[in-house]
């Protein structure tokens, strides 16, 4: 069974999880839509910039933030100077990290989503003197809702399994910013097999039931590009 | 009350720089073949596509230089080629998606009223995805409606459907503009189409508009390829009226007199348009009353223009309406035809539109 340790870690987690997927929902949007929909110059290195986490190593990532939210980063400093706490090692930082971690698994589904609808019904909707924002809030997301769950639920899934974001620029503080990942890291180095066992298939079970939700119900989109 | 569009708009490989002036009343076709830039030309007076120009309906700007209404400010209905309906509502919904945008003080189009027409009451309920091609059309003719635009604007309604399909909406096309009283601007590269339903037309090739002017005008015209076409003729409005019910037969008139053909009772006092073939129409001298073509009307010829393989065209004035006559070039000079001479136009054949 599960320490109270693991069950603290097990909560942050899936509250990390649950926040990241919020503001991923809510930055992922508009994002998505604008890459759905520009022609701009730009939008390659956007689409790029978006794709980096999946293929850059988390640490890497890890070490731009701490570096950048620390006390003596651009961020960290800037907050410093204004009186408050460098984001480095609070659950606000995780945060941080995770949204970035996870935008490519929220903002390509959406994006997929929202281009999938195709110019048609916008279209229509303006001659029904539908606005911008009444088409996109009355065409757009009802007709990608699909989409919408796939990015929340991968971004969700995506979160809980983050490690090297996480460490970097986390720590390892129980309570506060040591998720399930680490939990396990830590049993295993000090060979507490059974509980790296028991933490381990926790995540195992709560990501292939959470992806499973999302191939069940919604097989008309791609899960992943590159 | 007219609707008057210059505009312009270019495009890698393709200019469109298209001119026309027709009154706001019933249907403006706009005919011409594939690529002609006949919906690019729509979507520009919808405002879906960034023309410069000039477009005026009535005596509302919708377009001029440093001003331009959003589509969504243009008091448009647009029924495109696909209906084009909202998947994640019900027919009731879809329909109801413009109405409840549109001012009450601006509408003008009872919802039941358009349900009536269109037969769509028992639709209300279900999902665009269950709708049969024609059903669909209908829906987004009555969406389109609903807004109480001021001009319709419709993109080859019929070309997505089949025959089956497109029978079943024909008629309401047809009644639309009299039932509701609001103009339309067609596009359509179907002849058929076009001289069934048009009350004006504006013919467009390769972005530009060769000609504009009511519908018999154009269609008669010797400046234009439609009437040395083999399947030309003109197109009449005639108004039913007496029905010989021994012979099945009705007669049509019209300003220059009255065509016979073959009808049914209930057409009585009804609007008809008829198309008169111009290879269905010879010419007499004298009025034969021992010939069992039953149409003979007095004619005088207007125009006559030499066709290839030793053909002649005649256009006719028939009481200010217009008739072609495909004869051969030898008839013509034997009985020396010239234009302001009168002669009987003996029809075989008038086919009733509607």
């Amino acid at each position: 069974m599960l320490t109270a340790a693991d069950t603290t870690a097990l909560v942050i987690t899936l509250q990390l999880a649950a926040v990241t997927t919020v503001v991923l929902l809510l930055v992922g949007t508009p994002l998505a839509w604008w890459l759905a929909r520009s022609h701009s110059p730009v939008k390659p290195v956007i689409d790029a910039i978006v794709a980096l986490p999946l293929v850059l190593p988390p640490t890497v990532l890890g070490f731009y933030l701490l570096l950048a939210l620390g006390p003596e980063g651009a961020i960290g400093g800037l907050m410093e100077s204004i009186g408050a706490k460098p984001l480095a090692f609070t659950f606000t930082g995780l945060v941080i990290g995770s949204v970035i971690y996870s935008l490519p698994f929220v903002v390509q589904p959406l994006q997929d989503a929202f281009a999938g609808i195709g110019r048609r019904p916008l279209e229509a909707a303006a001659t029904l003197r539908a606005g911008p924002l009444d088409r996109f809030f009355s065409i757009a997301l009802p007709l990608a809702r699909p989409g919408y769950l796939t990015a929340a639920v991968l971004g969700f899934a995506h979160t809980l399994g983050e490690f090297g974001v996480v460490l970097m620029i986390g720590g390892n503080i129980p309570g506060s910013t040591q998720v399930l990942s680490i939990a396990i890291y830590d049993h295993v180095e000090s060979l507490q097999y059974g509980q790296a066992h028991a933490v381990s298939a926790v995540l195992l079970v709560l990501s292939f039931v959470l992806l499973l939700t999302v191939y069940v119900l919604n097989r008309r989109f791609r899960v992943i590009r590159l | 009350m007219s609707i008057s569009v210059k505009v312009k708009l270019a495009r890698p490989g393709f200019a469109l720089d298209a001119e026309f002036d027709v009154p706001a009343t019933g249907i403006t076709a706009v005919f011409g073949p594939s690529g002609a830039g006949k919906s690019t030309l729509l979507r520009i007076i919808a405002g879906l596509e960034p023309g410069e120009g000039e477009i005026q309906v009535g005596s509302q700007h919708w377009l001029k230089p440093g001003f331009s209404l959003r589509p969504n400010e243009r008091p448009v209905g647009y029924v495109f080629q696909e209906a084009s309906l909202f998947e994640h509502l019900s027919v009731e919904d879809n329909l109801y998606y413009g109405y409840r945008r549109v001012g009450k003080a601006e509408r003008k189009i009872d919802f039941a009223h358009v349900t009536d027409v269109l037969r769509l009451g028992d639709l209300l309920p279900r999902r665009p995805a269950t709708l049969s091609g024609g059903e669909r059309q209908r829906v987004a003719i009555g969406r389109a409606l609903l807004t109480s635009p001021r001009l319709l604007l419709m993109d080859e309604p019929l070309a997505s459907l089949d025959f089956k399909h497109q029978r079943e909406i024909m008629p309401f096309l047809e009644s639309l503009c009299s039932d509701f009283g609001i103009p339309a601007i067609y596009v359509s590269h179907v002849p058929v189409e076009v001289s069934r339903l048009a009350n004006q037309l504006v013919l467009l090739d390769k972005g530009k508009v060769t000609a504009s002017g009511p519908v018999n005008e154009i269609l008669t015209s010797f400046d234009l390829p439609m009437a040395h076409d083999l399947e030309a003729g003109a197109v009449i409005e005639t108004i039913a009226g007496e029905f010989d019910s021994e012979f099945g037969l009705l007669d049509l008139e019209f300003a220059g007199g009255c065509f016979v053909v073959q009808g049914k009772q209930s057409a009585a006092g009804t609007g008809q348009r008829v198309r008169v073939l111009a290879r269905d129409v010879s010419l007499a001298l004298e009025k034969h009353t021992d010939t069992s073509i039953l149409n003979i009307l007095p004619v005088k010829i207007a125009e006559i223009s030499e066709e290839p393989n030793g053909q002649s065209l005649v256009k006719l004035d028939c009481g200010g309406k217009l008739l072609l006559a495909r004869i051969t070039r030898r008839s013509s000079a034997r009985m020396q035809l010239e234009p302001g001479k009168a002669v009987y136009a003996q029809i075989k054949s008038v086919a009733l539109l509607n």
